[in-house]
């Protein structure tokens, strides 16, 4: 998907063609985007980081080695819509439902959405730990960001 | 953090002044969105401002700016200074997207308590010139000493920005530049600290010697801004930088020049809040009947293109 072109994203506004609306209207969709413990393999995080900064999110980059309470700091003071959490290394079922739980535990309303390899079998798990969405390697851009949006608009 | 709903601003003004990190986060949202929420915003907090010392750090990209200024926080928080970063990162020109990545180099540093919010620049015209400043004057109003604001010194935009500071601090490397370079005109002329990083690199004195050349060169005030090394991937040159910031602050304090800095910092923002105001009129005006006929117009030469601006000028003030 690396070469995939983002054709559903919305058009940033230009400037010079804004009207008279209240420029928070336009306030883009911002993500935090991490990896959690030992998990080292960040170039499908890279890419997915480019492909929604190409689709006009604001991505916050925190890459490699998160705990959760780092990203729940770090989505409290982006105060950021979505958090993005990258695994590649089979930790999916211990690492996302404690993530859920943290973001829960704070009291925030945020969606936790992984990327990365899921077994079949384990996304229904994950789904029912709390997890908003599951995008396995494969994903279409334009599916990324119809996912992700629609997470954020609780979709 | 929770739905989108009209939590009354000062309400959470009240719940980020008590250290709420989430309430601090979401006001941060409306002073960077603008329009008439970060108005309601400003007229709250701006009694409370005038406390905290606000470092501006600039300069190229890759010189290293994001790792000092985490290195500085954690060694402030270590003196009992609370700190707060805006790291401004710039937005994608075509998407209005942006990859913020600042927060990479400064977690690893800074105590988990530190607050970071990481800023695009999102293009707007002037956007960032009001957004920065009302920002700022949260972080100001909930009680941190100390506010740094982090921007690539490259545009005009973060040039603004650095300058809206009561201290500049501009970061270069070894091997940036010679002497000539030194003395063209730009971003060196703001500061008030100039930071050698990298230092452990070849060169590190050269550099040195090349802005004190330049400073030797300069007209200067009664303060003259000291160079300072600092490697700061290894934590070297931070306690340097942290004295002189803080010397800088009481000079400011002892000589007068504070509230200079801060009438500055004011017209900058007055003048950019009336330009955002006139630009967004304007745009309107050219919409109407009347402004399409101008375009006309001057883009069939049946009038010059001065002369079309000055009747749309004149339009535009009559509505204002």
């Amino acid at each position: 998907m690396t070469g995939a072109s983002v054709t559903g994203a919305e058009p940033s506004p230009d400037p010079t063609e804004a009207t008279d609306a209240e420029p928070s209207d336009l306030t883009p969709i911002r993500i935090v985007l991490a990896k959690l413990g030992l998990d080292g393999h960040d170039r499908g995080i890279k890419v997915v980081a480019r492909l929604m900064r190409d689709a006009g999110f604001e991505v916050v980059y925190l890459g490699l080695r998160q705990t959760v309470d780092m990203v729940v700091a770090a989505v409290e003071q982006e105060d950021a819509d979505a958090i993005g959490i990258s695994m590649l290394n089979g930790g999916h079922l211990t690492l996302a439902p404690r993530m859920v739980e943290a973001v829960r535990t704070a009291g925030l309303d945020v969606p936790v959405i992984i990327g990365g390899i899921v077994p079949d079998a384990d996304i229904a798990k994950l789904l029912e730990a709390g997890v908003a969405a599951v995008l396995t390697p494969g994903t279409p851009a334009e599916e990324l960001v119809r996912v992700v949006r629609g997470a954020v608009s609780g979709a | 953090m929770s739905p989108r709903v009209d939590v009354p601003i000062a309400d959470l003004f009240e719940r980020a002044r008590t250290g709420e990190r989430r309430a601090l986060g979401r006001l941060l949202s409306f002073a960077e969105a603008g329009g008439s929420r970060a108005d309601e915003l400003t007229d709250l907090v701006h009694p409370h401002t005038g406390g905290a010392h606000v470092v501006g750090i600039t300069g190229a990209p890759g010189a290293g700016k994001s790792t000092l200024t985490g290195q500085l926080v954690a060694h402030a928080d270590d003196a009992g200074m609370r700190c707060a970063v805006l790291a401004v990162d710039p937005s994608s020109p075509l998407s209005g997207g942006a990859i913020l990545g600042d927060r990479i180099r400064m977690d690893p540093v800074v105590r988990p308590g530190a607050f970071i919010r990481s800023m695009a620049t999102r293009g707007h015209g002037g956007g960032l010139s009001l957004a920065v400043p009302a920002a700022i004057r949260v972080l100001d109003a909930v009680g941190f000493d100390r506010v740094v604001v982090e921007t690539v010194g490259v545009g005009q935009i973060e040039i603004d920005v650095a300058s809206a500071a009561d201290t500049v601090v501009v970061v270069v490397t070894p091997g940036w530049g010679d002497a000539v370079q030194a003395n063209k005109a730009g971003l060196l002329e703001l500061a008030d600290v100039l930071v050698v990083n990298k230092a452990d690199r070849p060169g590190a004195d050269d550099s040195r010697r090349d802005l004190e050349l330049m400073l030797d060169l300069t007209v200067l005030g009664a303060w003259r801004p000291p160079i300072v090394l600092t490697t700061a991937t290894e934590a070297r040159g931070i306690g340097e930088l942290h004295g002189t910031l803080v010397a800088h602050r009481s000079f400011l304090g002892d000589s007068g020049t504070l509230p200079d800095r801060r009438r500055r910092r004011a017209r900058h923002e007055l003048v950019t809040r009336v330009e955002v105001l006139l630009a967004r009129l304007t745009r309107s005006q050219v919409a109407t009947p009347d402004g399409l006929a101008l375009l006309d117009a001057v883009a069939e030469r049946r009038t010059t293109p001065s002369a079309a601006a000055d009747s749309l000028l004149h339009a535009v003030i009559a509505r204002a």
